[in-house]
């Protein structure tokens, strides 16, 4: 994160879920609708504090599940309204129906997740899998490292789902259990701040709204060709997300003095050898470990990924071409595929890194803390391969049953595992 | 830039009188109802169990479906109290 120095600002210490609260009431939605639901429920208790004193004017919707939050932010979007809601890993299964319908009918909602791991097995913990389980959902995703990022993106956010030529959904994610919970100094933006960068917004053409007495209605079918014209637009929007969130990082900048570089952060990227990719919480702990390494002399630097939906390739490529080696670091798990998400779709793009080498590390299920060992572990395993040593394809950093090769085991153990 | 051939806005809307705001849900149909309009006693019985409303009035004296929709799924014919509505197979209709 770059930062210049600003002539004012407000340093509070608060969590990551007050931030999120505190972004969406400086972003002053028209309708918040939303259920609890660990690690989220400190944001709806916020936002229903300020809403009891009247800091935020908004229509407060205490909805009885978290399907009927989505149908009705989704709702108050179509009419016009700017909507915030937030949910977490059960929560957001319990709406995935009303996701996809929203991301369908194109209704710019900003929604905060939480990461958390998601159904499967009953699991009070981080994780990004409930990200990955919305993946194709057509929604667009932004991922924060820390307490500022979380408030800064949800207020980016809003600039990039309203925007008229983006109008898709936005989710912005951040760790459960890690910066849900932890105290970080924040730099709040002012009120006339927020006011301003999010003008913008008011200038461009309005968007198509439900109006009494129109007979125009949203939610048509889309029969054949009209339904193939529907998902292009949506894909080409998502396209068009890619440049337009570089310029409003830029543009946060010149209000706020604050840029992350778009799509993708890089620390010292620029004569590293040897990459990590993460995203995340995590990011910070590699951060650190990255210094130390760099003081014993080792080349290494991180790509953060602040964009997961649209995937931002061509800033990664243009990023990772021709770095000798690049362990990417999955918090989440891709079910039939031997590597994690992250992994599988850069290895799509591994033809044009110029021969960059390529392997995952699996790390920070269910809070099994990625610590500065692991990210130790992580860097020596990617710089053994950028040597040319023969290394495995997918480490689980944390489960070193899962790393006992094969051939060490008796016969009769053997699984054909990764 | 994609085409606005269906649809004028970047979302699913569309006015009311478009076509494809709605499916000609009649276009699967394999029997069809018909009213005996003798039988009939008008108790609208047929026009309350419809799943999809396709029952209208017809001069004040019986029932008839609106075959634009109907998807010939029977329960008018099934509920029917002096079994006036019979299902014919749509084949019998096609020339």
């Amino acid at each position: 994160m770059n930062t210049k120095a600003k002539d004012r600002s407000q340093i509070k210490v608060i969590t990551g879920n007050a931030a999120a609260a505190i972004a969406a009431k400086l972003a002053r939605p028209d309708v918040v609708a939303a259920y609890p639901i660990t690690p989220q429920t400190e944001i709806i208790e916020q936002i229903s504090k300020f809403h009891a004193n009247g800091e935020m004017d908004c229509e407060l919707i205490t909805v009885e599940g978290e399907n009927s939050a989505m149908n009705a932010v989704m709702a108050a979007s179509l009419a016009g309204g700017r909507v915030f809601t937030a949910t977490s890993s059960w929560g957001l299964v319990f709406m995935y129906d009303a996701v996809l319908a929203t991301a369908g009918a194109r209704a710019p909602v900003v929604m905060v997740n939480v990461n958390r791991e998601t159904p499967g097995i009953i699991a009070v913990s981080s994780g990004q899998q409930d990200m990955i389980s919305t993946r194709d959902a057509g929604w667009i995703f932004l991922i924060a490292e820390d307490c500022q990022e979380v408030l800064d993106l949800v207020l980016q956010a809003y600039r990039l789902a309203e925007d008229y030529d983006i109008q898709v959904p936005v989710m912005v994610h951040y760790d459960g259990f890690y910066l849900s919970y932890l105290s970080e100094g924040v730099d709040v933006p002012f009120q006339e701040d927020v006011d301003k960068f999010l003008s913008v917004l008011n200038e461009q053409p309005e968007r198509t709204k439900l109006t009494p007495g129109s007979k125009l209605g949203c939610g048509s079918h889309g029969i054949l060709d009209g339904y193939l014209e529907l998902r292009y637009k949506h894909v080409s929007a998502m396209e068009r997300s890619k440049a337009k969130f570089k310029q409003i990082d830029n543009e946060f900048q010149e209000i706020f003095g604050r840029s992350y570089g778009g799509l993708i952060e890089e620390y010292r990227m620029d004569d590293a050898d040897v990459v990590l990719v993460g995203s995340g919480s995590m990011c910070g702990t590699i951060k650190t470990v990255i210094d130390k390494k760099r003081e014993a002399g080792i080349k290494v630097g991180l790509l953060k990924m602040r964009m997961y939906r649209p995937f931002p390739s061509e800033a990664m490529v243009k990023a990772l071409k021709g770095k000798k080696a690049i362990g990417v670091v999955d918090r989440s798990l891709c079910f039939g595929f031997k590597g994690g998400p992250i992994y599988t779709e850069l290895k799509a793009f591994e033809t044009q890194l110029d021969g960059s080498k390529i392997i995952s590390f699996i790390d920070g299920i269910a809070n099994t803390d990625i610590t500065i060992a692991n990210v130790e572990t992580m860097i020596d395993t990617t710089c053994d391969l950028a040597a040319g040593k023969d290394v495995r394809e997918v480490t689980w950093v944390s489960y070193p049953e899962a790393q006992e090769p094969d051939s060490k085991k008796p016969d009769s153990e053997k699984r054909g595992g990764l | 830039m994609s085409s606005n051939k269906y649809f004028k806005h970047e979302g699913p809307w569309s006015d009311a009188n478009d076509p494809l705001m709605c499916s000609d849900t009649g276009d699967w149909r394999s029997k069809r109802p018909v009213v005996d309009k003798d039988t009939c006693i008008f108790c609208g019985f047929c026009a309350i169990y419809c799943p999809i409303q396709v029952m209208e009035m017809v001069e004040n004296s019986h029932f008839s479906p609106d075959l634009d929709f109907c998807k010939g799924c029977g329960i008018c014919a099934k509920e029917c109290p002096t079994k006036a509505i019979s299902m014919k197979p749509e084949g019998d209709f096609k020339k």
